[in-house]
C-alpha cells in the first residue's frame, strides 16, 4: 500500500503527459484531415472555394482577392502551418489595401461575416455548454435511474412501460420531439415563450428558454442510457460477486448501490465522455430547431454558406471536446474501477 | 393492495392519455384566434389588403418597436456588399442615396423618386450627362452634412471589388467600362476620389459622366451600393458590420446570424427627407435557423413580419391561410423560376432539341411543384417578370404552356425531337441545388413528364451553397454534361435591362460566376441591348424589352415554371403597409410603422 500511494502520483502524472501528447498528436492529425477536406477536396472536384465567397456578379479580381487573403492560393503544408501559427501568434490577413489582424488565438477568419473566428467560438460556447450540461444532468438522473429500477423490477409494468418510453425516446427523431414540444408548449399552450434570452439578461428568461431544449435532448439520450443501464445492470446483476455479496447479508441497497453500479457506470461513462464531448461541439439539430445561438447553429449557418474557416474552428473545438471528455472519463475509470488503478 | 396500485395505475393511464390529447388538439390548432378577413382597426387588414395598395396607412403612429425575424442573415448590411433584395430594403432604414425608389404601392415604388438630391437627374441632351444637386439638411449620425464627395466615395467603393466582393457592379460597368479606376484603397490622389467619371465641383453638386449613354442609369443610382460612405468612417471590409449612418435609423448592435438593433439616428432630421417617415423608436432583427418556428412565432404575434420576404414555409403557410388569413398577402415576387438549357451541351446546340422539352414538360405539374398557383405563382409563358416595363405576362405565349399545352403536348415534342434528329428521344442531366427542396421536386417533375418524349434525365443535386463555383463556370458544366439547370432570377432593377442582360447578353459570358447559364451570343439581341440603353423614351423603351423577351422566349433556350408568388405574413400591429415592385413584391420596409 505504502509503495503503490508513492508510486501513484508519478505514474498519474506520465500516464496524463502521454495522453496530453496524444490528445496533442490526434489534433494535429485532424487539423490535416479537415484541412484535406475543406480545401483540397474542393479544388479536387473543380470547385473553386474562393469562388463560393464572392457575389452573384462575381469579379475575377474579387476570387482572387479572397484566395490571396485566405492563403488558399498557397501550397497546403505553408495553409496548415499558417493556421497552426496563427493559433500561438496571431495572423495578419491583407488584399487590395485592407489589412486584418487576428489576435491570437485565431482560429481562422470568416470572410462571410468579416469576423475571426475566435470570438465566434468563445461567444456561442456558452449557449452549448449551458444546453448540454443541463441535458446531461437530466438524462443521467432520468436515464441512469429508469435503467436501474426497470433492471430490479425487470417484467415488470414500470420496466415494460419505461422501456417503450425509452424505445420511442430512441426512435424518435430530435427535430420531430422539438417541433412536438414547441407545438405544444409554446404555440398551442403558451405555458413558455422558449426563446433564447441570454444568462446575463433575466436569469428566469434564460432558464424559459432552456427547459424544452433540455428536455428535448434529454428525452433522447435519457432513452438511450435508460436501455443500457438496465441491459448492463441486468448482467452485473447476474455475476458471482453479487450473489457472494448478498449471500454474505449485505443490504440491498449496499449490493446495488456499492457494487453493481460501480461495474453498471463503466460503460455508461465511457458513453458519457464521448456524448457529451460530442454535444459540446454543437447539438446541431436541438440547436437549429430552438433557434440557440450556439456552435451547433454557429456551424449550420457555415455550412449553408460555405464558410469555410467557420466549420473548420467549430471542428476542431468538437475535437478538442472529445478527446478531453475522454481524457477526463479515462481518470474516472480509476474512481469508479479499482482494477484499472495504476498503482 | 393491488387493487389500489391497479386503480392508480389506470388513474395514471387516464392522465397521460388526457395530457397527450390535450398537447395534440392544441399543436393542431395552432393557437391563436381565427381572423375573418375583414379587417379591422385593431385587427389585420385583411387577405392582399396590403398587395399593391397601402393598408391602414392612417393608424401608423409614431414610436413602439419594429419586430422583424429572419431565416437568413444578409450577405453583408455595407452599402456596397449587399446584393439580398431584403438588404436593399432594409438599408433604407440606415443609407440614403442620390435617388431612391419611391414610396409607394405596386409599379409606382418602381419609379425613381429624389432622396439627397432635390431632384431627379438632370440628364443632358445626348444622355451622357447627369447632375445632381444635395439637398440642405441632411447629416450623417454624427451631426455633419453629406456632401457631394460623400456621394462620390460611396460609390467609388464599388470600383474596390479586391476588399469589398458581392454587391452589383452596374455602376463600374457604366462609368469606367475599361476599368481604368483601381478603386479607393489604391488611389494615390490626396482625396481618394480620383474617379474621373463623376465630379464634385462643389458640396451640393454631383456630376456623372457616362462615356456611353444608358437609360437606366438612373436606376442604377437608386440601388444601395450609390449609398454616400464618408471616407474618415470607411472600415473597408467591416464596414458591414457597422456602416455610418445617414438615415433615420442607426446601428445599436449587430452580432452575424443572431441578431440586430437600429434605433433612431437624432441627427436625423425629416424636413431632409422627403421619403422616410420612421415611425418606430427602434427595428429590432432577430435570426432563427428554424424557418418553421420563425413562422409560428410571427403568426403567434411575437414578431412582425419576415426580413427574408420569401413567403411562409408550407407548414405555417397551412396554418396561416386556415386561420389568419387576414394577415396575408400573395404578391407577385418579380422573380421567374425555370430551366435553361446551355448550348455547349448537347443535343441542346440545337433550338428543336430545346423546344422538345419546353413541349414535353407537364408545366401544371411544374407550377404544383412550385407550390400552385397561390403560393407558387401563375404558369410562367416566357421570360420577362410581370414587374418589368414591356412585360406582358400569360398574354405572351408562345408555346401554349398556360393553356393548349399546359399538361405537356407530347405529340409536338416528338416533332421537334424528330426536326433535331433525335426522333428516338436522348439523355441528359438536370442540376438542381440540394439545398432548394422545391427546386428538386421541380426536377423530379420534369423528369417525369420528359420520360413520355424519350427524353431519359438524370438529376444531379449539386451543393447548392457551392452554385458559383459548379453552374457559373461554363466548362465544368460542360464536362458534367449538365443539359437542364434550374434556377431563377429577379430584376436588379426593374427593367429588362436590370433583368435580363447578365442571363441574354453575349458580354456577359464569364468563365467564372457566369449566368448566361444558356451562353446566348446573339447578336440581335445584343443590339437590341444596346439600342435600349440608348433609348430614353420609355414607351420605346418597353417596345424594345418586348422585342427581346420575344427572341429569348423564342430562342427555347429557357422552360418557364412560374412568375412566382409568395405568401407573406403581416402582424396585426402593423400599419402602412404595401407591397413594391421596387422590391420585388416585398412590403416596404422603411415607411411600415405600428398602431399604437
Amino acid at each position: 500500500m505504502a509503495r503503490g500511494t508513492a508510486a501513484g502520483p508519478r505514474a498519474v502524472l506520465a500516464y496524463l503527459i502521454r495522453r496530453l501528447f496524444a490528445a496533442a498528436v490526434m489534433l494535429v492529425v485532424i487539423i490535416l484531415v479537415v484541412f484535406c477536406i475543406f480545401f483540397l477536396v474542393p479544388k479536387w472536384a473543380g470547385v473553386d472555394p474562393a469562388a463560393a465567397f464572392v457575389g452573384k456578379q462575381a469579379d475575377p479580381a474579387a476570387i482572387e482577392a479572397v484566395r490571396q487573403k485566405l492563403g488558399l492560393a498557397d501550397p497546403i503544408f505553408v495553409q496548415v502551418w499558417e493556421f497552426f501559427k496563427g493559433i500561438f501568434a496571431g495572423r495578419t490577413y491583407a488584399a487590395g489595401g485592407d489589412v486584418t489582424q487576428c489576435a491570437a488565438p485565431c482560429f481562422g477568419y470568416s470572410f462571410r461575416s468579416e469576423q475571426a473566428i475566435w470570438p465566434v467560438l468563445t461567444d456561442r460556447f456558452p449557449v452549448t455548454l449551458a444546453l448540454a450540461l443541463g441535458a446531461a444532468v437530466l438524462w443521467l438522473i432520468v436515464g441512469v435511474g429508469a435503467g436501474v429500477l426497470s433492471a430490479l423490477k425487470r417484467g415488470s409494468l414500470w420496466d415494460r412501460g419505461a422501456m417503450i418510453v425509452a424505445l420511442s425516446g430512441v426512435s424518435l427523431p430530435i427535430y420531430f420531439t422539438a417541433m412536438l414540444s414547441l407545438s405544444a408548449f409554446v404555440y398551442g399552450l403558451k405555458w413558455m415563450d422558449g426563446q433564447y434570452v441570454p444568462l446575463a439578461d433575466s436569469f428566469t428568461g434564460w432558464l424559459g428558454g432552456m427547459i424544452l431544449p433540455w428536455v428535448t435532448l434529454a428525452f433522447l439520450y435519457a432513452a438511450m442510457y435508460a436501455r443500457i443501464t438496465r441491459a448492463t445492470m441486468l448482467e452485473v446483476l447476474g455475476e458471482d460477486y453479487i450473489r457472494t455479496a448478498r449471500a454474505k447479508g449485505l443490504t440491498e441497497p449496499v449490493v446495488i448501490g456499492k457494487h453493481a453500479m460501480r461495474s453498471t457506470m463503466t460503460p455508461i461513462l465511457t458513453m458519457f465522455g464521448m456524448d457529451f464531448g460530442a454535444l459540446i461541439g454543437g447539438a446541431i439539430l436541438t440547436e437549429t430547431a430552438f433557434s440557440l445561438p450556439g456552435l451547433g447553429q454557429a456551424v449550420l449557418s457555415a455550412i449553408r454558406n460555405q464558410d469555410l474557416p467557420v466549420i473548420l474552428g467549430v471542428t476542431l473545438i468538437t475535437s478538442l471536446a472529445v478527446i478531453v471528455a475522454n481524457l477526463l472519463v479515462d481518470l474516472l475509470y480509476a474512481v469508479i474501477d479499482p482494477r484499472v488503478r495504476l498503482s | 393492495m393491488t387493487t389500489q396500485r391497479t386503480t392508480g395505475r389506470r388513474k395514471q393511464a387516464l392522465a397521460a392519455a388526457a395530457v397527450v390529447a390535450a398537447l395534440l388538439s392544441t399543436a393542431a390548432c395552432g393557437g391563436g384566434n381565427d381572423d375573418d378577413g375583414g379587417g379591422s382597426k385593431s385587427g389585420a387588414a385583411g387577405f392582399n389588403a396590403a398587395n399593391n395598395k397601402v393598408a391602414q396607412a392612417d393608424l401608423a403612429k409614431k414610436g413602439g418597436t419594429l419586430k422583424y425575424a429572419g431565416a437568413q442573415d444578409a450577405d453583408s448590411w455595407d452599402t456596397t456588399r449587399g446584393y439580398y433584395g431584403f438588404m436593399w430594403n432594409f438599408s433604407r432604414y440606415y443609407s440614403r442615396q442620390l435617388v431612391t425608389n419611391a414610396t409607394e404601392p405596386g409599379a409606382k415604388g418602381a419609379e425613381v423618386t429624389p432622396d439627397l438630391a432635390t431632384s431627379t437627374a438632370k440628364i443632358s441632351d445626348d444622355g451622357k450627362t447627369y447632375t445632381y444637386t444635395l439637398r440642405d439638411g441632411s447629416t450623417w449620425e454624427d451631426g455633419k452634412p453629406i456632401t457631394s464627395k460623400d456621394v462620390k466615395y460611396g460609390i467609388e467603393r464599388v470600383w474596390a471589388q479586391d476588399v469589398l466582393s458581392g454587391g452589383p457592379i452596374y455602376l463600374q460597368q457604366v462609368l469606367d467600362p475599361k476599368k481604368t479606376y483601381k478603386g479607393p484603397y489604391k488611389d494615390k490622389s490626396a482625396d481618394k476620389l480620383g474617379l474621373k467619371a463623376i465630379e464634385t465641383p462643389d458640396d451640393k453638386t454631383i456630376v456623372f459622366k457616362l462615356p456611353a449613354a444608358n437609360s437606366d442609369f438612373e436606376e442604377m443610382l437608386a440601388l444601395t451600393s450609390a449609398s454616400p460612405v464618408r471616407q474618415d468612417k470607411d472600415t473597408k471590409s467591416k464596414y458591414g458590420l457597422k456602416p455610418f449612418s445617414s438615415g433615420p435609423y442607426k446601428f445599436e448592435s449587430y452580432t452575424p446570424n443572431k441578431a440586430m438593433t437600429l434605433v433612431r439616428n437624432p441627427e436625423w432630421k425629416q424636413s431632409s427627407d422627403p421619403v422616410r417617415k420612421a415611425y418606430p423608436d427602434k427595428v429590432t432583427v432577430n435570426f432563427f435557423t428554424n424557418a418553421n418556428d420563425m413562422d409560428q412565432r410571427l403568426i403567434k404575434g411575437d414578431y412582425d413580419l419576415d426580413i427574408g420576404q420569401t413567403g411562409l414555409s408550407p407548414q405555417g403557410r397551412t396554418t396561416a391561410l386556415k386561420q389568419h388569413k387576414a394577415n396575408l398577402d400573395n404578391p407577385v415576387s418579380g422573380y421567374i423560376r425555370y430551366a435553361v438549357f446551355p448550348q455547349s451541351v448537347k443535343p441542346f446546340d440545337n433550338e428543336h432539341c430545346r423546344k422538345a422539352v419546353i413541349y414535353g414538360a407537364d408545366h401544371e405539374s411544374l407550377q404544383t411543384a412550385r407550390g400552385g398557383p397561390v403560393a407558387g405563382g401563375d404558369i410562367g409563358t416566357n421570360m420577362l417578370p410581370p414587374s418589368v416595363p414591356g412585360a406582358e405576362g400569360q398574354d405572351y405565349d408562345p408555346y401554349k404552356s398556360a393553356t393548349t399545352n399546359k399538361n405537356g403536348n407530347v405529340a409536338k415534342a416528338k416533332e421537334e425531337l424528330k426536326a433535331c434528329g433525335q426522333p428516338n428521344g436522348f439523355k441528359t442531366t438536370i442540376a438542381v441545388r440540394n439545398n432548394k427542396p422545391v427546386e428538386v421536386a421541380t426536377a423530379e417533375s420534369l423528369q417525369a413528364s420528359l420520360k413520355k418524349v424519350g427524353i431519359d434525365v438524370e438529376i444531379d443535386q449539386f451543393d447548392g451553397a457551392q452554385t458559383t463555383g459548379i453552374i457559373g463556370a461554363p466548362a465544368n458544366v460542360k464536362k458534367k454534361n449538365y443539359g437542364i439547370i434550374i434556377m431563377g432570377w429577379g430584376p436588379d432593377f426593374p427593367s429588362v435591362q436590370g433583368y435580363g442582360l447578365p442571363l441574354w447578353s453575349g458580354d456577359y459570358i464569364l468563365e467564372s460566376g457566369n449566368n448566361n447559364f444558356a451562353l446566348i451570343d446573339d447578336k440581335t439581341i445584343d443590339g437590341l441591348f444596346d439600342s435600349y440603353t440608348k433609348e430614353l423614351d420609355d414607351a420605346k423603351k418597353a417596345d424594345i424589352s418586348k422585342e427581346i423577351n420575344h427572341k429569348v422566349s423564342e430562342g427555347g433556350y429557357y422552360l418557364p415554371f412560374v412568375f412566382e408568388k409568395f405568401i407573406n405574413w403581416r402582424s396585426s400591429r402593423l400599419a402602412n403597409v404595401y407591397t413594391s415592385d421596387g422590391y420585388s413584391g416585398m412590403y416596404d420596409f422603411v415607411n411600415l410603422g405600428l398602431k399604437k
